[in-house]
């Protein structure tokens, strides 16, 4: 019995090894390797940064916005990465939504509230494409968990772009990024050196805003990672009290078996 | 039975009008049991549990869910953000899926390896390949629900295989689509179905515990128990057993649940459904992929072309299944005493292993100089060739060991107290 369990976990092992050998394989679209990073909120108690997300916050906002919605986000998100209420407010109420009938029945413009979700920079994709040329900005909402290497991805993708190896020629307004899948990017490099001013003091840096963006897109996916944690740990906790205490029981009940 | 005396009043009244107290008693306290069940048999009623999981939480996830093409995707991540607790209940139900295969995997490798289906339990096992049949059926159509580009197109591939089928192929998969593609139509209708499944998949399962209470469970010696020594009652030897092993189960559950959660699901999926754009590779879910391997394996074989032949490979499969009972012409039934089979055991294993791998790759790839497709085939093949070819053979010319007197005699070789008739020559086994 114990070697037919070893065998199958064997077995297991080596599936799993060349299962994994295979997503490493398709993770790589390019040729180069996704920068290793360790993100605050990888770890079984891992939490996001505030500091950083609300910088982070602050590169979208100014920088990532003009051509990408976060339509699943509302304003009033933002107050779970620690901006206060009235600034979540003065943030919403800068941008403009389509609301009504009003009692003549007619549609009119108000300024947002933050019960509202992220006003997307264009009414649908025809007009981001026309904006765009011809290229469609993907909505930032899920983005860290809609593309393979999530986090590590997204900023690889910021800090990707250089110039073209020797012997490639780059497409008429495409750019060429290391980290993107056949390396032809319709993006501009959306990042420079002191792109935003960080009220923080924080030295703007290409590599500074693209991990502090990442930070907030992260969140923008998954918001109920610190709450995820949390529970988990005190279910895990739970659930090994349980399992030792329901192995004692059944030493005991078959004690008289064996 | 010895009808059980019940000392509340109450029980006792409507136990003599609706003998359920009756039933839970013979079932649980005089159900004999082998009284060497290894941890192997705790894989069937962790699946039960899970698959009560997935009821309860499907549910839950249904009061919220909107089956609209242009709803379902955005109603899925309302759930996730606004929901209470919504994504803990969508992801319990997304890694339920994955751990329920994991489950009847094992439970189904445990069942070959054990010989469980063997006579005169053919019934319980063929009710076994029911489930996994439904149980497939039910989770395709749960993952074209959240209307991302997975499920989209996933649904697109394999509503397209009925395509395959000769002179009214085309017909089926409009009727299956209920239009001229994958559209809201078939999204309703995989959201109705949905929901019904898995109550249907409850029916076969008590009708699968029936059967396996007519005889009772088989055992890894695989031989029937000779008499009261040999077994023991259900509660509270295997219920506290099993309280363990849940115990086992949900901690790997709860890991994945709280801290992986995505670890099973493709990124692609949490892209909105786009009919305009195919992703790169459109792969199933990992539970798939080794008849996915098989349904790309095949080439065209004289006058079927390669897309019916794959179709019937892969239906072929799992079909094959229901005739194990009667390929297998051995008469022991554990692999213990098989020496020959037991080898070939493991080889069907890594088998399916290496086939869901393939699955995964796209077939054009190459693993140090040989193609996906060529491993895919090779693996296909010896899928069909274990269970027509070998399984038969071995049958035949295998000289299994001898087979122990009776259940108690290994038990108790190790120790503890000996029961009556427990030290006897072993039986030779032609």
């Amino acid at each position: 019995m114990r070697a037919s369990l070893v065998k199958l976990m064997a077995a297991a092992g080596f599936g799993w090894a060349i299962l994994a050998s295979g997503g490493a394989e398709a993770a790589e679209t390019g040729d180069a390797e996704l920068p290793e990073m360790h993100w605050s909120f990888e770890s079984v108690f891992g939490t996001y940064d505030r500091g950083a997300q609300q910088r982070g916050f602050l590169v979208y906002k100014n920088v990532c916005a003009s051509c990408h919605g976060l339509r699943l986000v509302a304003y009033r998100n933002l107050m779970d990465i620690g901006i206060g209420e009235e600034e979540v407010k003065a943030i919403a109420a800068e941008y403009l939504v389509t609301d009504g009938p009003d009692e003549n029945g007619e549609m009119f413009e108000r300024p947002a509230t933050p019960a509202d979700r992220f006003v997307s920079p264009f009414p649908n994709e025809n007009a981001a494409r026309a904006s765009n040329n011809g290229a469609f900005p993907p909505d930032l909402s899920l983005i860290a968990k809609a593309r393979l290497g999530g986090a590590d991805y997204l900023h690889g993708l910021l800090v990707g772009y250089e110039e073209p190896p020797a012997g490639v020629t780059v497409r008429e307004g495409l750019y060429y990024n290391k980290y993107f899948p056949g390396h032809q990017i319709a993006m501009p490099p959306p990042l420079f050196e002191g792109a935003v001013e960080y009220p923080d003091g924080t030295p703007a840096t290409v590599e500074q805003m693209s991990e502090d963006v990442t930070q907030f897109l992260a969140w923008a996916s998954e918001p109920n990672l610190e709450q995820r944690h949390r529970m988990g740990v005190k279910v895990m906790l739970f659930l090994i009290v349980l399992t030792a205490l329901a192995y004692a029981v059944k030493r005991r009940v078959w004690a008289d078996i064996h | 039975m010895a009808q059980p005396h019940f000392k509340n009043p109450i029980v006792r009244w409507i136990d003599y009008r609706l003998p359920v107290f009756s039933f839970m008693h013979h079932e649980l306290h005089e159900y004999p049991t082998p009284k060497n069940l290894n941890y192997w048999w705790n894989f069937g009623s962790l699946a039960g549990i899970v698959l009560v999981v997935m009821i309860v939480t499907g549910i839950v996830l249904a009061m919220h869910y909107t089956a609209h093409v242009d709803y379902a995707f955005d109603s899925v991540e309302r759930i996730m953000r606004d929901v209470n607790y919504g994504w803990l209940i969508r992801y319990i139900h997304v890694n339920g899926a994955s751990m329920f295969f994991i489950l009847v995997f094992i439970h189904i490798f445990r069942g070959l390896y054990y010989g469980s289906y063997k006579a005169p339990r053919e019934i319980l096992w063929i009710l076994g390949v029911v489930i996994l049949l439904l149980m497939m059926a039910t989770s395709f159509m749960g993952y074209v629900l959240p209307w991302g580009q997975m499920s989209f197109w996933g649904a697109t591939v394999i509503t397209n295989l009925f395509s395959a089928v000769p002179l009214i192929g085309d017909d089926i998969v409009l009727w299956l689509w209920g239009g001229f593609s994958v559209d809201n139509p078939t999204l309703n209708r995989f959201y109705s179905l949905h929901y019904l499944l898995p109550f249907v998949i409850v029916g076969v399962v008590v009708l699968h515990i029936l059967a396996l209470h007519r005889f009772g469970s088989n055992n890894p010696i695989g031989i029937d128990a000779k008499g009261p020594q040999d077994s023991i009652p259900f509660h509270p030897y295997y219920t506290v057993k099993d309280y363990f092993g849940l115990g086992v189960f949900l901690l790997i559950f709860a890991g994945f649940v709280f801290f992986d959660p995505n670890f099973f699901g493709e990124p692609d999926n949490y892209i909105e459904a786009n009919p305009l754009v195919t992703p790169a590779h459109i792969v199933p879910e990992w539970y798939f992929l080794p008849f996915y391997a098989i349904l790309r394996a095949v080439p065209d074989i004289w006058f079927i072309d390669a897309k019916l032949a794959g179709v019937i490979a892969m239906f072929g499969s799992i079909i094959l299944l229901f005739f194990v009972p009667w390929l297998d012409r051995s008469p022991v039934r554990s692999a213990r005493f098989r020496p020959i089979y037991k080898q070939f055991f493991w080889v069907l294993l890594l088998d399916c292993i290496v086939l869901g791998w393939v699955g995964k790759n796209s077939p054009d790839a190459v693993f140090h100089g040989i193609p996906f497709l060529w491993i895919g085939r090779v693996a296909t093949a010896y899928y069909f060739l274990h269970f027509l070819v070998i399984l038969p053979l071995i049958g035949i010319f295998e000289r299994p060991k001898p087979l122990p007197m009776s259940i108690s005699e290994p038990v108790l070789k190790g120790g503890g107290q000996v029961s009556t008739g427990a030290h006897a020559k072993p039986m030779e086994k032609a």
